[in-house]
């Protein structure tokens, strides 16, 4: 009998309206409605859910750990993009 | 992102032929002393992965044979209301494995891996579920002793360097303290009840007591992974330190149920503030582990048929899937 493992999905859950989806975990699912029955019965449980996301695992793209300075980089030095770069002189409001 | 690359072996062999260079490795110990989460994809060394892989994974399995115990009384619970109960806390027994295997799978190793090392008896369970429930008693004192161990163990893992692993803690430890209160509730209605109802409390408390205790591992003197495992942030405190803990905080809990703790040597000792307790019979703890304790057996032959007589539903399901999905492809 071929008893290949199903898919892995990525799990993903709104806790409440107005906040984003958050990755909970992940489960295995032969399909799509099955990933979501899972992933409600694995991670919701305790209505910690309004809404959930899966998405098969192998869909995602990521950015490689090894190259996250390099990756990163070029945000590093533009300082001036945060408003506490710039002084303002005193006697100045609302700014 | 996280678990994709399921069974990694090649990239495991390569790591472990020498490639760790002293420049890598303490680096790596630099983040965990800075108390930086370690995630998924990072480098780590391959100790470091493969201790967190036998440790998660038989953690995982102790969820998963967890279940049997309890789930033993599921049909003959003394009420609905404490069904209802016993119900919900199986199932997060399992959910509990879920999460673990889960989290487990982010370093490279594959579910069924898993399974197989456990279903041919490789990888180990702790030795806890091995002890029958021969009354409903019993599913108190797991609930309080064997949930309340589980918790003095859980709760510093917490924040475990390793982030999957830490975060699937943190969930967990949520759930445990239903699962332990559950236990107390049950006990302490048994204490209230008739003689004979407390004559079972005190009798599921003399067998579950020292199998509770023998739940945080041999003594420091005599661990074998305790020292690196500390290093690496894995593991907060000993298996001692963590036992002391517990002894600590459910003798008084007894005393409140108006049960006897089944040691004789037991005594507070003012000047440390900590209970002094009997000496832990090594020689039964040894043999459960080693597959000679009182349901072993009976426990591993449960699991292996659940697991053949699911097979074909496994089977039967991927199959509709593959099938639904060349369809939509078509």
């Amino acid at each position: 009998m071929n008893d290949k493992e199903w898919p892995l999905y990525e799990v993903f859950i709104r806790s409440k309206s107005g906040l984003s989806h958050r990755h909970a975990g992940s489960i295995h699912a032969a399909d799509d409605q099955m990933a979501l029955d899972h992933a409600r019965d694995t991670y919701t449980r305790r209505t910690e859910g309004v809404s959930i996301w899966v998405v098969r695992s192998s869909q995602i793209v990521a950015s490689d750990p090894a190259e996250t300075s390099a990756f990163f980089e070029p945000a590093e030095d533009k300082i001036y993009r945060h408003p506490t770069f710039y002084d303002i002189p005193d006697g100045v409001e609302n700014l | 992102m996280y678990t994709q690359g399921l069974d990694q072996k090649g990239q495991s062999d390569s790591r472990r032929d020498g490639l760790e260079s002293a420049a890598d490795l303490d680096a790596f110990q630099k983040r965990v002393d800075a108390e930086e989460k370690i995630e998924a994809k990072d480098w780590m060394p391959e100790a470091y992965r493969r201790t967190l892989i036998r440790q998660i994974s038989q953690h995982a399995h102790s969820e998963i044979i967890g279940m049997q115990p309890e789930g033993n009384w599921l049909t003959r619970a003394p009420s609905l209301k404490r069904k209802a109960i016993l119900l919900a806390k199986v199932q997060d027994e399992a959910g509990h494995g879920l999460y673990l295997y889960s989290s487990a799978e982010t370093l490279g190793v594959s579910r069924d891996e898993m399974v197989a090392d456990l279903l041919s008896g490789k990888a180990k369970y702790s030795s806890i579920f091995n002890y029958p429930t021969v009354t409903w008693a019993d599913i108190g004192a797991i609930g309080w002793l064997v949930d309340g161990a589980a918790i003095m163990n859980q709760i510093p893992l917490c924040r475990c360097s390793y982030g999957p692993y830490a975060r699937a803690m943190v969930r967990i430890c949520k759930e445990e303290s239903f699962h332990q209160r559950q236990g107390f509730d049950i006990l302490h209605e048994l204490c209230n009840g008739t003689v004979e109802q407390k004559a079972m409390a005190q009798d599921a408390l003399n067998r579950w007591w020292w199998p509770s205790l023998m739940m945080f591992g041999p003594s420091d003197a005599e661990s074998r992974h305790s020292a690196q495992s500390m290093a690496w942030k894995i593991k907060r405190f000993s298996n001692d330190e963590l036992r002391q803990k517990f002894v600590d905080v459910t003798v008084p809990q007894a005393g409140f149920l108006g049960l006897t703790v089944p040691d004789d040597d037991l005594e507070f000792d003012e000047e440390t503030g900590h209970y002094r307790f009997g000496e832990i019979d090594w020689q039964e703890f040894i043999e459960v582990i080693k597959g000679n304790g009182p349901c072993n057996k009976q426990r591993m032959a449960k699991r292996r048929k659940a697991h053949d007589d699911g097979a074909w539903v496994r089977e039967a399901a991927r199959a509709y899937g593959e099938k639904q999905a060349a369809k939509q492809a078509a």
